[in-house]
């Protein structure tokens, strides 16, 4: 088994898991809500076997580093946390709509990895050597996550919101009735959220840490340094919002999804359309 | 007039004090920062020609090119931190009260703005059922002080009281942070020098342009480059020897340094950065041989020496590698790019390689096979210099943020009182997070108080 045919495996399972979830807001059945997380959780397992044993290849091959290093290991990564932070919120909390929310962004990763990047287990060059790579990626990429689940729960309440608003029609009634209340989703973006921020900050600090143990300044407003700031900016006034009134609700899940945007461009549209450091090797 | 004047400066300190402020301020620092990732910092003359001439002067009176360190950037975070100071004058006292001096009689109005109420009827004196739920709560919660007032008496107990303290604990973070910063930037630089192998330095040129003398000297000893054999750079390796007054400095003699394992010395920390082929003393050795055969010559040649080959033809190396991977995907060893000028006939670029490609340096060259055997090279290390004295402080606010953190989402300020009397025992709880969890462990504790 090779861990190419793994990573088939996942993404298979999380298109499969999508489906489930569909069919539980679709059926409201209890029973198929649960199967849709326990084919996230199968999904999940499969993915770390996979992601280990990419590892492993890398040192049957001769140059072995942790499978953090490129873009593709990059992606499947990402999809691996967010199933992760998904898996901890639903056992935590059992809202399984939320699934059908967060779900797709992880079969999206995966999807995106395993049809149109380049997979080729590459040597590490000299600037990536180093384990502040780990810990700065893992740090990063688990807030990350905790962010995407945060957009999906604020898309929910976009769309709960906006479907209470019009009245609701019977069918979209239908579909809503599996949804969290509008309350219940507002307290889970910000829970989700207060698991990111302080991921996110200590993402930004190994880095900096990184950076200053690699060439000597902690911070040098390298493009996706910056990103990140504006990241933590985002989200460090949606906490801040919170406190004041008004803020709660709509604005907020709006600044969650607007802090999501940000959060890709930082982690992709910095590398595609400006210049800096993180150019994953090209 | 007096009146006036305060209520100016009330305003002015009622702004600062504004969590609206804060919020713009986030923001705006999070829009104003897309810039300079747009526009190029420093920018190089090729990025320059791409704009037009109204632009840069546009762009260079806001302070585009340099945004980071442009007046109104810095003016935003010092209102930041204004900001941040304010708030916490503010609002700190009276968080300080709830930390040092709890509430710790629970009357109906304080009873009435509880979410967790339970009462019990009990048998017993007040002062029995005082002794039993003094050693309960400090069994199953926390130690509980004791008060006896109007004829009840009142116990109250807490846990993590200090975590309220988290959100300026974040706060106080970043203004070190800043400190740090600043310090740094005071007392600190940061510089870049290229030391030839088998030269040393004494002195580095700031970023800014200007000289600083180290007050010791680094020697380059050998610098090397290795590759993958995808021609992936694989290790930049620079051998680097101290020495202070002329002095060898033990410990730090032949300290090989690589990208992400620098050396430091008095405070002064050297990076592999780059590297290059330094021109002087280059010499290169080619090999010519009759295509009809016959025993070839070795010639050597300086840099930028035309060499004067059998048959009246010349021949120049432009530019060499002692590894050709990174250049030519399939070919390793060193080759050249040369220039070769036959007989009365017009120079011809094209590269040669060792005696291991003889089809390929075949290909040109006329009646000759010229064969590249390789050089003797020489590279120079480029080397990024940097002392920051304020890097430790920055640390500590990064450690302090994380810390805060951590106290203000994860820990909550959990409360119990009891009230005892003759009748029973009245139990309340608050807790300052989540308060579905303390429900339930409240739910708990009256489950455990029943069995009692
Ligand atoms: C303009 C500057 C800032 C001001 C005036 C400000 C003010 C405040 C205030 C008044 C609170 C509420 C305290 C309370 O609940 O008693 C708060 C909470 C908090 N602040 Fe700030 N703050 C600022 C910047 C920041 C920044 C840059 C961060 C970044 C880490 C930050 C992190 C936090 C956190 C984590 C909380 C706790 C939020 C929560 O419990 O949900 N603050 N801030």
């Amino acid at each position: 088994m090779s861990s190419s045919s793994l990573f088939n495996v996942t993404m298979i399972v999380y298109m499969v898991s999508t489906c489930i979830f569909f069919a539980f807001l679709a059926s409201r059945n209890k029973t198929i809500g649960a199967l849709g997380t326990y084919a996230a959780l199968f999904g999940f397992l499969v993915q770390g076997a996979a992601i280990g044993l990419r590892w492993k290849e890398s040192y049957d091959m001769g140059h072995g580093h942790a499978p953090l290093s490129n873009l593709f290991e990059s992606v499947v990564f990402f999809s691996w946390t967010i199933v992760m932070i998904f898996l901890f919120i639903d056992f935590k909390y059992k809202y399984r709509a939320i699934g059908f929310f967060v779900m797709p962004f992880a079969l999206f990763g995966m999807a995106w990895a395993q049809l149109s990047l380049d997979s080729n287990i590459e040597p590490l060059v000299p600037a990536l050597q180093s384990n502040w790579l780990m810990y700065h990626v893992i740090t990063c990429f688990l807030g990350y996550a905790a962010f995407a689940v945060a957009c999906g729960i604020s898309i929910m309440f976009l769309i709960r919101e906006q479907l209470e608003q019009g009245g609701g029609n019977a069918q979209a009634g239908g579909l809503l009735s599996m949804f969290p209340s509008i309350k219940i989703l507002d307290d889970l973006n910000y829970k989700a959220i207060m698991i990111g921020f302080p991921l996110l900050t200590l993402g930004i600090v190994t880095g900096a840490a990184w950076a200053n143990y690699a060439w000597g300044t902690y911070w040098s407003w390298d493009p996706k340094e910056t990103w990140s700031l504006i990241v933590w900016f985002v989200y460090a006034a949606f906490l801040h919002a919170r406190i004041t009134r008004g803020w709660v609700g709509r604005r907020a899940a709006i600044l969650s999804v607007v802090g999501f945007a940000a959060t890709i461009f930082c982690y992709l549209g910095v590398n595609l359309f400006l210049s800096g450091l993180h150019s994953y090797g090209k | 007039m007096t009146t006036n004047k305060r209520g100016f400066a009330q305003e002015v300190w009622d702004f600062f004090c504004s969590l609206k402020l804060s919020i713009f301020l986030l923001i705006g620092l999070a829009l104003v920062s897309i810039i300079g990732t747009v526009i190029q910092q420093g920018p190089q003359r090729e990025y320059l020609a791409t704009l037009s001439e109204t632009k840069i002067k546009l762009y260079s009176s806001l302070g585009f090119f340099d945004m980071y360190h442009s007046w109104w950037f810095i003016l935003l975070l010092y209102l930041l931190t204004l900001n941040l100071i304010c708030c916490s004058i503010k609002r700190l006292p009276r968080v300080w009260k709830v930390v040092s001096e709890p509430v710790k009689v629970m009357d109906d109005n304080f009873e009435k703005s509880l979410s967790n109420v339970k009462e019990f009827k009990l048998k017993g004196s007040k002062e029995e059922l005082k002794d039993r739920m003094a050693s309960f709560l400090k069994a199953e919660f926390a130690e509980p002080v004791i008060t006896e007032q109007g004829g009840e008496y009142h116990l109250f107990a807490q846990k993590h009281p200090w975590c309220r303290l988290g959100v300026y604990v974040v706060h106080l973070s970043i203004i070190i942070v800043f400190i740090g910063a600043l310090i740094g930037s005071f007392f600190g630089y940061k510089a870049y020098v290229n030391i030839p192998e088998g030269g040393s330095v004494s002195q580095v040129q700031t970023n800014s342009g200007k000289v600083i003398d180290l007050g010791f000297d680094v020697r380059c000893e050998k610098f090397s480059v290795s590759f993958y054999d995808t021609g992936a750079p694989k290790e930049f390796k620079s051998i680097l020897s101290v020495s202070d007054k002329g002095q060898p400095v033990a410990g730090l003699q032949h300290i090989p340094i690589i990208v992400n394992d620098p050396l430091t010395y008095k405070g002064i920390t050297f990076y592999q950065s780059s590297y290059g082929q330094s021109d002087e003393g280059v010499a290169y050795y080619i090999s010519v041989r009759n295509r009809n055969g016959g025993q070839p010559v070795k010639l050597k040649a300086r840099q930028g020496e035309r060499l004067a080959l059998p048959g009246g033809a010349f021949v120049s190396v432009m530019e060499a590698t002692m590894d050709v991977r990174p250049f030519m995907r399939g070919f390793d060893g060193p080759g050249a790019q040369v220039e070769y000028t036959p007989a009365g006939g017009n120079p011809q670029p094209f590269v040669i390689l060792s005696d291991k490609y003889e089809s390929f340096n075949a290909q040109h060259g006329g009646d000759l096979i010229l064969t590249f055997d390789g050089m003797d090279q020489k590279f120079f290390t480029g080397l990024q210099v940097a002392k920051d004295p304020g890097v430790w402080v920055v640390w500590f606010g990064c450690f302090l943020m994380v810390v805060g953190i951590c106290m203000a989402f994860f820990m909550s300020h959990k409360r119990v009182w009891a009230r005892v009397t003759d009748k029973g025992v009245t139990l309340g709880g608050s807790a300052s997070k989540n308060p579905t969890g303390f429900e339930i462990a409240f739910d708990e504790l009256v489950e455990k108080l029943n069995k009692l």
